[in-house]
């Protein structure tokens, strides 16, 4: 059965084979579902060697299989070899196990993507590589692994790589991650100068051999601290961890397979893995783990707090896990790790692909403010989601609180305060895991609730008609000054008439008067005086009704003014309401009622209608089924090793082999473990009862808890950026500089020069033959100078 | 009395079933030209080039069994009255030739179709030639060994210059006949200056001619001037072959003129024979005076790599270009041979076994390289300027794609066989103590690595800025395309064998010790 190991890693690998050769023709799902045979095999294979190896006498479950000689180079060889002990063959289970759900969840999760079927060929690669990362037999196979699942990992964050976020959202990873991959490459390069051999079984008896010795004590603890720079890394700890909340942007299955389940946990599985090394090194290198662990553990708890992302909290949680993780490791519990290990991998995996399912079913949203109340539409997630959460807040008999109290018992047995800043994480972790579904999945249902932007736009759009009004109102203010004018400039033309008509009649009077009545023009003139006459009164009748059309306008021009006065001062009230819109919950407690929208609801974009036509739906089965399965896994995963009795302590008996004995020894009593357990449990029902009062029934406020710095992450993200953007651009462009000046100028030196050099050569190359010829016998000449030289040289 | 003087003649026994690769090569030709004489329907069709390509596998698959009879003699069986040694390395070389013989046959196939040439003598030549390579790893006896290196020229003289349309193919093969023929003769007088001064031509008997030294360090012979004058000229008949600096005036030439699934054949299946025979050679007879020759393979190596790398960045005929990186890939050689010509044993296996890797993974890239050349060449083998790989890559993305991978792999790039190869020399040196050697081998390797990235980067050019760029460096080249309208075909068999050889060069480059075994084995021949 042993020998059937090779088959674990290959099996994926044959299938990245298959879907790089055939992906295309295959398509949606047959892609997918040769992916997820691929991993159905490995994972059978991987029970084959498991039932091998308990077969196998208990101090004989170590097992190498040398496939071929990799590396042959002189002294230094590095075979390409798998090894098999308890240890590798417990990640391998989980890792396939878990994988094979991943996968055939992700069936159901990318359908409908242009690129369906190279995201399964990634998948296939990066469960092919993390295999070779626990199964490798030497440092070198596991750190191919370790840069094949960190290539996988970038290549699926930016899967979307569309979007520029997600692009350098794989970007962050893969600089983040070289850090700690060089801190991996120098222990290895330590590793051989000390021990001679990279290879574990090696490297293992090294430091078995040299228990205590201090004279190696000080190589041991620059391996360790390297190791821990290595993990930091790759399992994002303080202050590596950057990286995988933006490794969000990737899609959910790579959130949950890679992101939460198997590739970060790589870094605590090769400090157990070297567990020899660390029992070698000085005591406070690996304290140094313990803390690391256990500040990480609480700083990313604080910052899940504050989260609204779905995936985020998600995200945090699991830096906060891992730092878990590393403190059972810094306080020589290598078991509880690994069982905490297993059982995180179940938890984490379900609540991502639950998340993810929730994703799914309400078209890629992922704020949480916009959700809850999802329960009846989505049954199945809900409910395998509440499994998840009861298993990482602690609560019995749910596997999260075994391997947690575990964890904090060897915390408690090594340094009190370790074991408070666990107990305070845990205690954050049943908060905000309760504050997620509560948010998610009770309440009212916010889905449909207009959003912000929905509100803005409607407020917009009102303002709009607004200005209109007052532009119109500024129109008509003109057009009644113009009337005014206009009537203005016809009392001036009526009062000349007025003149014109005064002075006419005057001129017919002197001429009446001048001329004798018998005269015959008198009769005339007499006419024209009437004339005159008459002309008068009708002038003076003319100008004042122009006057009364001036005081008319006048008027006019009041009521407009009033008008745009009135039109502006609506605007401006109008504008004064923004600042006190009523928003849709901006803040997450207002659960009770809706947004008074008032008339606003009728200015609401096509989004908002578009949605109330929607209903979240539950996913297909091929998404159901992984999470049923996980949540299984999830409730009984405690029984891997409960405490109550030597006989239960299963996983214990099972990894003795790979752990020499480094396995802290606990010195505390039964009634002290009894305390610590109830200790735990109720701080958890504290911190769910507390979650319950806040988010449901609304006691407090909870912006008195979601502090600003939890929800910036502490401002870290924002430091590393501006300290790479200030002082550290500065230090990069004078590196580029000296990159630019120093390096590239000796490679294009050597361009230039090889150039002129060649130049110079080809001169004698002509194409002759005699020219030709000529240099053989040149050169024949110096050759047997040289020998007959030899005669008198020596 | 005739019939009884005739009958006391001693003939050596002939095995003949350890000679299947040399009858495979040798028969196998002389049976083709009789066929396709008797049978002229059998020129049409492919039919040579695939009985060629039989030939080779046959050859090559007989080599399994010999592998199992000479392992259960120990190593070495004697054949033909001593004058012939079947031993692993023998076995080696034999394979990577038939390995060459079989590219060669494919890519032949195609190229004579499409310049209307015609006739099976290429193939037969190919052959000819090939059973002179082999008996020149295996030869025992200097006169054997110019048995094969006579066998092995002449026909690829011919072949140089079977192109009948182009005159520079006729140029080629006369250039390269005329300077072979300079080469060999020099080699001849050297055979005739060891005789002098061991009084035998079987490399044991020299051996042990030499295996004592007096108490000035020098060996006992009659008269070493004649012994060192000796290797001087076989280290200069060998030189030519393997193109090595100086002796290499005559390569890039030849490759530019000769028909390019020809220059696969020379660069790969001649120049594996030519340091097949002078390894033997130097090996087995002359490693108790390894100060003497030593330090001109070591000059001669640096000189080839030095030569080799900053030469061909001023070409911008492909074909040249890869001839100058055929001179700088013979240095590298040269240093693994120099690591095998040390006195401690540890080393000179490693260094054998460099360079026997190195040869492998050599022989199978260069051929690749030169298939994709014929590819490109188009109708008329002319289109070999870098104008003509411009745009390659949009033009014919997967023949891009496979040129790149081989160009990484003559480049020693990581994951390709021709890193593995490269380390494997430099590691040797390295161990011979030699840093110097190492360090000029490092140095030209960076420089080497500009050479092919200029090719790759025509080929992956569009601009039209950068292709001015490349015509003006062009406008000296004396290669004008002939007859090409800017298509490239695809022909099955020669892309099937590219793809054979990138898989090898990646295979490799992945896991080079694949058939490791064999390679230890194969470097212990020469072992005391």
């Amino acid at each position: 059965m042993l020998e059937l190991a090779w088959l674990i890693p290959a099996a994926p690998l044959i299938g990245f084979a298959l879907i790089l050769l055939f992906g295309r023709v295959l398509g949606e799902p047959l892609a997918g579902w040769l992916g997820f045979g691929a991993m159905g095999v490995s994972f059978a294979a991987t029970v084959a060697v498991f039932a091998g190896l308990v077969a196998e006498e208990h101090s004989e479950r170590f097992f190498v299989q040398t496939l071929f000689e990799w590396v042959p180079a002189g002294n230094f060889t590095v075979n390409a070899g798998l090894l098999v002990d308890p240890l590798s063959i417990t990640m391998c289970l989980f890792i396939t196990g878990v994988g094979a759900l991943i996968h055939l969840y992700s069936i159901g999760y990318m359908h409908g993507d242009p690129n369906f079927s190279k995201f399964f060929l990634y998948l296939n690669l990066f469960a092919a590589a993390m295999l070779v990362l626990v199964l490798g037999d030497n440092m070198l196979m596991t750190f191919l692994g370790w840069e094949g699942v960190g290539a996988c990992s970038y290549f699926l964050i930016s899967f979307w790589f569309t979007d520029p976020a997600n692009a350098s959202a794989g970007k962050k990873a893969f600089v983040t991650n070289r850090v700690g991959d060089f801190g991996f490459m120098l222990a290895m390069f330590l590793v051989f100068t000390q021990v001679g051999s990279i290879q574990y079984a090696e490297i293992i008896s090294w430091a078995v051999e040299h228990f205590g010795d201090t004279a190696v004590a000080g190589t041991a603890t620059a391996i360790v601290l390297l190791l821990l720079v290595a993990a930091a890394g790759k399992s994002a700890q303080l202050p590596l961890y950057v990286w995988l909340p933006d490794a969000m942007a990737g899609p959910t299955p790579v959130s949950a397979l890679i992101h939460a389940a198997t590739m970060v946990t790589s870094g605590v599985y090769l400090l157990t893995r070297m567990n020899p090394v660390l029992a070698l090194a000085d005591g406070w290198a690996v304290d140094a783990v313990a803390w690391v662990g256990a500040l990480t553990a609480l700083f990313a708890a604080t910052v899940a707090v504050a989260q609204n992302d779905i995936k985020k909290v998600l995200a945090y949680s699991t830096v906060s896990q891992l730092g878990y993780l590393f403190l059972a490791v810094g306080v020589g519990a290598y078991v509880p790790a690994i069982f905490h290990m297993v059982t995180h991998a179940f938890f984490k995996a379900l609540l991502f692909l639950g998340s993810g399912s929730v994703i799914h079913g309400l078209h890629d949203e992922q704020d949480m403010r916009k959700m809850g109340g999802l329960a009846r539409f989505m049954p199945i997630t809900s409910m395998t989601f509440i499994i998840g959460w009861l298993a990482i807040a602690g609560v019995p008999p749910f596997a999260g609180f075994w391997s947690k109290d575990e964890i904090l018992l060897y915390a408690w047995n090594e340094n009190k305060i370790l074991w408070a800043i666990g107990l305070v994480t845990a205690l954050l972790t049943a908060f905000y895991m309760t504050r997620q579904v509560i948010l998610t999945f009770f309440g009212r249902t916010r889905f449909y609730d207009p959003t912000e932007q929905e509100i803005e736009a409607a407020f917009s759009q009102r303002l709009v008609n607004a200005d209109a009004v007052t532009t119109q109102a500024e129109a008509d203010l003109e057009a009644a000054h113009a009337a005014v004018e206009k009537a203005a400039g016809d009392i001036d033309k009526k009062t000349s008439a007025v003149e014109v008509a005064a002075t006419k009649l005057n001129e017919a009077k002197e001429a009446l008067a001048v001329v004798s009545a018998e005269d015959e023009s008198h009769a005339k003139l007499a006419k024209a005086l009437e004339k005159a006459e008459k002309g008068v009164p009708k002038a003076s009748e003319n100008l004042a009704k122009a006057q009364a059309t001036v005081t008319d306008a006048n008027a006019g021009v009041d009521s407009a003014t009033e008008a745009l006065a009135a039109a502006k001062s609506s605007y401006r009230a109008l504008a004064a309401t923004r600042s006190s819109l009523p928003m849709p919950d901006t803040h997450v407690t207002a659960l009770s009622e809706a947004p008074e929208l008032g008339d606003l609801s009728d200015d609401l974009p096509d989004s908002y209608r578009k949605r109330q036509e929607y209903s979240p739906h539950e996913s297909p089965w091929t998404m159901t089924v992984p999470l049923v399965a996980l949540a299984g896994a999830a409730t009984v995963a405690g029984g891997l090793n409960l405490p109550f009795t030597k006989d239960l302590h299963f996983l214990e008996h099972w990894l003795e082999t790979s752990l020499f004995g480094n396995e802290a020894k606990l010195a505390v009593g039964t009634s002290t473990k009894w305390g610590l357990a109830i200790v735990a449990i109720a701080c958890a029902a504290v911190a769910i009862y507390g979650a319950f009062a806040v988010y449901l029934r609304g006691k407090m406020d909870p912006k008195v808890i979601e502090k600003v710095p939890f929800a910036r992450a502490w401002y870290v993200d924002e430091t590393y950026a501006k300290v790479a953007g200030g002082p550290g651009h500065k230090g990069f462009d004078l590196a580029a500089l000296f990159d630019r000046s120093v390096i590239d100028g000796a490679v294009n030196g050597i361009a230039t020069g090889a150039r002129g050099v060649g130049g110079a050569f080809r001169s004698l190359q002509t194409g002759y033959v005699r020219n030709s010829a000529l240099g053989i016998v040149i050169g024949s000449a110096g050759v047997v100078l040289w020998f007959l030289s030899r005669l008198w040289w020596s | 009395m005739l019939a009884q003087a005739v009958e006391t003649v001693q003939t050596p026994e002939v095995p003949w079933s350890l000679l299947w690769p040399f009858l495979f090569m040798a028969i196998g030709a002389v049976i083709l030209v009789t066929l396709t004489s008797l049978a002229p329907i059998l020129r049409e069709r492919s039919f040579p080039a695939f009985y060629t390509a039989a030939m080779a596998v046959g050859s090559a698959v007989s080599l399994y069994w010999i592998w199992n009879r000479v392992e259960e003699a120990g190593g070495a069986i004697m054949v033909l009255d001593g004058a012939m040694s079947i031993d692993y390395f023998t076995l080696f070389i034999a394979a990577i030739i038939s390995v060459s013989v079989f590219f060669s046959a494919l890519f032949l196939d195609d190229y004579l179709r499409r310049e209307g040439l015609d006739g099976p003598e290429w193939y037969v030549l190919v052959l000819l030639s090939a059973s002179g390579g082999l008996m020149m790893a295996a030869a025992e006896d200097l006169i054997v060994t110019f048995l094969g290196l006579e066998i092995l020229s002449i026909a690829v003289y011919v072949l140089a210059a079977l192109h009948l349309r182009r005159t520079e193919s006729q140029e080629a093969g006369f250039k390269y006949f005329v300077l072979g023929a300079l080469s060999s003769a020099f080699f001849l007088y050297g055979i005739a200056m060891i005789y002098g001064a061991t009084g035998s031509t079987r490399l044991g008997e020299i051996a042990s001619a030499l295996n004592q030294t007096n108490s000035r360090g020098l060996v006992p012979v009659e008269d070493s001037s004649m012994l060192l004058a000796g290797m001087a000229l076989l280290l200069v008949g060998f030189g030519f072959k393997i193109s090595a600096a100086p002796f290499h005036l005559w390569t890039p030439d030849v490759y530019e003129g000769a028909p390019t699934p020809i220059v696969g054949f020379m660069a790969s299946a001649v120049k594996v024979a030519g340091f097949a025979g002078f390894a033997r050679v130097f090996l087995s007879s002359f490693v108790t005076v390894g100060a003497d020759w030593r330090p001109v393979v070591g000059a001669m190596a640096i000189l080839s790599i030095i030569i080799g790398s900053f030469l061909a960045i001023k070409q911008t005929n492909v074909k040249r270009m890869l001839a100058y990186s055929s001179i700088s890939h013979a240095g590298f050689i040269l240093i693994g041979l120099y690591a095998a010509g040390s006195t401690d044993p540890g080393v000179a296996t490693l260094g054998s076994r460099s360079v026997l890797f190195y040869l492998f993974a050599y022989a199978v890239m260069v051929c690749g390289s030169f298939g994709v050349a014929t590819l490109v060449g188009q109708r008329g083998d002319g289109a070999h300027s870098l104008t003509d790989y411009v745009g390659l890559s949009s033009r014919r993305p997967i023949l891009a794609g496979l040129l790149v991978v081989l160009l990484f792999a003559q480049a020693g790039i990581p994951f390709t066989s021709g890193f593995w190869a490269k380390f494997g020399v430099i590691e040797a040196a390295v161990r011979d103590e030699r840093y110097e050697l190492a360090a000029a081998a490092m140095i030209a390797a960076v420089v080497g690595a500009y050479l092919y990235l200029k090719v790759i980067v025509s080929m992956f050019l569009t601009d039209a800025a950068e292709e001015a760029e490349v015509d003006a460096d062009a406008s000296d080249d004396v290669a004008v395309a002939v007859g090409a309208d800017g298509s490239i075909a695809l022909a099955p068999a020669a892309t099937v064998a590219i793809i054979g050889a990138v898989v090898a060069t990646v295979l490799w480059g992945v896991l080079p010790d694949i058939g490791g075994d064999l390679l230890r084995q194969a470097a212990t021949t020469f072992i005391r």
